[in-house]
């Protein structure tokens, strides 16, 4: 299996949390067992988008329970002979083998994953920034050869990258530190913060210079946090940024 | 009947609550980070070759970079 593998470096470790769970793209190639139409292909391809139930395989890490799976998309792209090659956009945690094995079961034929390349993975997607193993021993090397920082941003990308799909709340300086410590988020504390959020909705906390603070689920709508002047608006799930690169607000005014 | 769109399909409006500043003199923008920040606070979007598991990849990258500790965001292996 190859394509999209994000590598978070050091502390960026705590946001790849918020990636295990995020929406995932493939590119697949699967071998049916038997000659169908490529209409019927179609047809049934269809017919697994949106809800799907799924147990893990045996080999995997996690509980074999039967639940249930997005799938945002699937797009025929070609087929040859018994080879069908199709896209499909899905939530985390989807096997695509095994949907690969279903699909084949209602064709009938029966099928299997023949080849498998990831194309999105969260925010992080091929043509943005994608670097091989080698590109990045290259770079790295050129790096240390001349100092020249800027050859850093050829192959490492901020951690904010990988909060993108989340929706944002901005914050003011005051409220920066309390929230290293784990502390809730207060109406008083927002800056501005993106349309789309629920309560319960994951959101990444970020300063007005774009830093990551935390990851934090909202208790409100975007709505409701726009109205109130009181209350908590969401609780820290994941302290991002180090304590202290703020320094402690006296009061609810600027630093 | 309508679809859940992907995570990536949706637009957001960013919407102002309290005008407020940002001090200089705290934080960095996460561009300009200076080197060791900014490895330190960094994510590689890595092209992951055939063979090798995504365990295995992510040590090398480690090791070309010399950090002590990386994480992956999500298994690529065969299953």
């Amino acid at each position: 299996m190859t394509g999209v593998l994000p590598v978070a470096l050091e502390e960026s470790r705590k946001v790849v949390q918020a990636l295990l769970l995020s929406g995932k793209e493939y590119v697949c190639i699967m071998k049916l067992h038997g000659d169908v139409s490529e209409e019927r292909v179609r047809e049934v391809l269809v017919e697994f988008e949106d809800l799907i139930y799924q147990r893990p395989p045996l080999r995997a890490s996690v509980k074999r329970q039967l639940r249930t799976r997005r799938i945002y998309y699937i797009d025929f792209l070609e087929m040859d002979g018994r080879n069908v090659l199709f896209k499909v956009g899905c939530e985390g945690g989807t096997y695509i083998r095994k949907l690969c094995h279903d699909i084949g079961e209602v064709l009938g034929c029966g099928a299997h994953m023949q080849e498998l390349r990831r194309t999105r993975a969260g925010p992080f997607v091929e043509n943005e920034g994608l670097v091989t193993l080698h590109d990045v021993a290259y770079w790295f090397d050129r790096w240390r050869e001349t100092g020249d920082d800027s050859i850093l941003r050829k192959f490492i990308q901020p951690m904010e990258k990988a909060l993108a799909l989340l929706p944002k709340i901005y914050v003011k300086d005051s409220a920066v530190d309390a929230l290293c410590h784990g502390a809730s988020l207060t109406a008083p504390g927002v800056a501005s913060l993106e349309t789309g959020i629920k309560a319960g909705s994951m959101v990444a906390v970020l300063t007005l210079k774009g830093e990551a603070v935390a990851l934090a689920e909202a208790q409100a709508s975007t709505e409701e946090i726009l109205d109130i002047a009181h209350g908590v608006v969401a609780r820290v799930k994941r302290v991002l940024m180090p304590r202290g690169t703020y320094p402690k607000g006296w009061k609810s005014g600027e630093l | 009947m309508p679809r859940t769109p992907a995570p990536w399909m949706t637009e957001r409006q960013l919407l102002v609550k309290a005008e407020s500043k940002t001090n200089p003199k705290y934080g960095c923008k996460p561009e300009d980070r200076p080197a060791k920040d900014y490895i330190r606070f960094g994510v590689i979007n890595l092209d992951k070759p055939a063979g090798p598991t995504s365990h295995e990849v992510a040590a090398w990258v480690k090791r070309i970079i010399g950090v002590e500790h990386v994480g992956h965001g999500g298994t690529l292996e065969t299953l």
